[in-house]
């Protein structure tokens, strides 16, 4: 084989996934660029044309559930990341011990990672329906908990939170696996006792996991819109609507293409400087 | 970076296996308050979910007990043959395998080419698929859809096959390049040494000890497409098209007053994606390590 032939061989490797993820990816993301300058929407196509920056001045300064979703999507990464990474750090310290019946326990506890959103909200729905779910046995036969206005941020929370923690746990439990028994060792010898050897251990070691796992899960929480769509559509009052929720609905359901669009760049543009600022902050993969 | 991959790879499957050599534990009082209690709490709060759409799905409709029985298969009847989950499972199950043969075969050509080959562009191709996992696929859905309008797949399992791939791919090819890096590259060359072409030597000595690996990537792919709702949502508007997640949606919406049907179909949704679990899960931990926390 000639060396030019070989040469070209990773790139013959690489070509279809390069392919797919230009077509795909990379430019639906300059043509949304584009359709956000336009006025697009296929329930009036005779209106379609250049708009200039008339979708961004709408959405900064008219359109109020543009800043409530924001609102709304700050609050909810949050309060998800925060208990799924308490939650998932705890869980995967448990099932990182030895004890009999350890892979059974951790196929049971990881199993929700594999239910799909909608799903999630069918079993939910059942769970939280007034008469039939079980609050009644906890004492709350008749709370609506999903159309009550103080009790849908929590039941919400909750429901993603069953899915959502086992990812955490099995990408922490991975990186609990890359850490060296000798360590355990030489700090115990040393006279660490069990806080300190997580202290000073565990969480030097396990810090560019958590780093990785808690960004790539705040930007899928962001994103995560199978779970509200279905379960409250974002409702009641539209005060559980994040942004890409948002920016679905107005896909879906009104195909206004040219302010969807828009919105999506305001998306695009949160993602990067949040994820900038995360990976700055963290001093990710820096030597310590 | 990228050596990092290979490197942790390994690293992931030797301590995979460390662990279970690990001494037995001592009785420890405290292990029961530190392990046990919370770790049955956990499991209570996994599981009843799961048993709670279990007992609506096979309890005739208009009982209450938390403890069915005799069991019923109507609700089943009621959701395959009437509302058409039949249809909704073939056309998922299409989906699914369609994007789980592309994106393997993809994923072990470009993890391949990462694996094995130092070029020009491999490490800004590998910055591209991580930066990839930052695109969110509900922001896409409009460009996506005027994609797949031009190209005449609206209402076609195409698009979904498609748009499903291309987002399974980037991680795939990560996890995969981190499987194939994992078997020594001297097993290969030893066998083009005794005259194989490249080809050969990867089909004969490679791709058999990659099977961890592409049942891991695989059925990744199997869930993740298997899961996807906005794409179906979106793209596939006649209901003959519709896969499960969209099936199931618009039983959420219709039938909130039959739980037995609503149960039964969630049922349904569940059993392939729990089959593929028992079968992945073992890989899923190293599988991770391997790829996604180092990437």
């Amino acid at each position: 084989m000639s060396s030019l032939r070989r040469r070209a061989v990773p790139y013959l490797l690489i070509s279809p996934t390069v392919a797919l993820i230009a077509a795909f990816l990379v430019y639906p993301i300059g043509s949304v660029a584009y359709y956000s300058l336009q006025n697009r929407n296929l329930t009036r196509p005779w209106a379609d044309g250049f708009a200039g920056l008339e979708n961004f001045r709408r959405m900064l300064f008219e359109d109020e559930l543009f800043w409530q979703s924001l609102g709304f999507t700050a609050k909810w990464v949050v309060a998800e990341i925060g208990l799924q990474l308490l939650l998932g750090l705890a869980l995967a310290l448990i099932v990182n011990e030895s004890f009999i019946g350890r892979g059974l326990a951790r196929s049971l506890v990881f199993s929700p990672w594999a239910v799909s959103g909608v799903l999630t909200t069918g079993i939910w729905i059942l769970l939280y329906t007034p008469g039939t779910g079980v609050l009644r046995f906890l004492g709350h036969p008749e709370t609506a908990v999903l159309g009550n206005l103080d009790t849908v941020f929590p039941a919400v929370v909750v429901t993603e939170l069953w899915r959502g923690v086992p990812f955490f746990a099995i990408l922490l439990l991975a990186g609990l696996q890359g850490i060296p028994g000798e360590l355990y060792e030489a700090a115990a010898v040393d006279g660490a006792g069990r806080v300190r050897r997580f202290r000073h251990v565990t969480l030097p070691h396990l810090r560019d996991a958590i780093v990785l796992a808690t960004l790539l899960r705040s930007v899928w929480e962001f994103n995560n819109v199978d779970l509200l769509y279905t379960l409250t559509g974002g409702g009641p009052a539209q005060v559980t609507t994040t942004l890409p929720l948002y920016v679905a609905q107005r896909a879906i359901d009104s195909k206004d293409f040219g302010y969807g669009s828009a919105l999506t760049m305001a998306g695009f543009v949160i993602l990067l400087f949040f994820s900038l600022l995360y990976l700055r902050l963290s001093r990710f993969g820096e030597d310590r | 970076m990228s050596t990092d991959v290979v490197i942790r790879a390994g690293r992931a499957h030797a301590s995979g296996d460390r662990s279970h050599r690990r001494p037995r534990p001592k009785r420890d009082p405290g292990r029961v308050l530190r392990l046990y209690v919370p770790l049955g709490l956990y499991l209570v709060f996994t599981l009843v979910p799961f048993y709670w759409m279990l007992v609506f799905a096979v309890r005739p409709a208009g009982s209450t007990t938390p403890v069915p029985w005799p069991i019923t298969f109507e609700h089943f009847e009621t959701v395959w043959n009437d509302i058409g989950y039949a249809v909704f499972f073939r056309n998922s199950v299409i989906v699914g395998v369609w994007s789980l043969l592309a994106t393997t075969v993809l994923a072990v050509m470009g993890g391949y080419a990462l694996s094995r080959y130092r070029f020009r562009g491999r490490t800004l191709f590998m910055v591209v698929l991580l930066c990839t996992q930052f695109i969110p696929g509900a922001m896409l859905l409009i460009p996506l859809f005027t994609i797949f309008k031009t190209l005449g797949l609206i209402n076609n399992l195409g698009s979904l096959i498609v748009a499903d791939t291309v987002f399974n791919l980037p991680l795939s090819v990560i996890l995969m390049s981190g499987f194939i890096s994992a078997v020594p590259f001297t097993v290969e060359e030893a066998a083009m040494v005794d005259g194989c072409t490249r080809l050969r030597a990867f089909l004969a000595v490679v791709l058999p000890q990659l099977r961890p690996g592409l049942i891991a990537v695989g059925s990744f792919a199997f869930i993740h497409t298997w899961n996807n709702f906005l794409f179906a949502l979106m793209f596939v508007s006649r209901q003959d098209s519709f896969t499960i997640p969209v099936g199931l949606s618009y039983t959420i919406g219709e039938y909130s007053a039959d739980f037995g049907a609503l149960a039964a179909g969630g049922v349904v949704a569940a059993v392939p994606v729990v089959c593929v679990f028992a079968v992945v899960q073992r890989y899923l931990v190293h599988g991770i390590s391997a790829g996604a926390v180092k990437g």
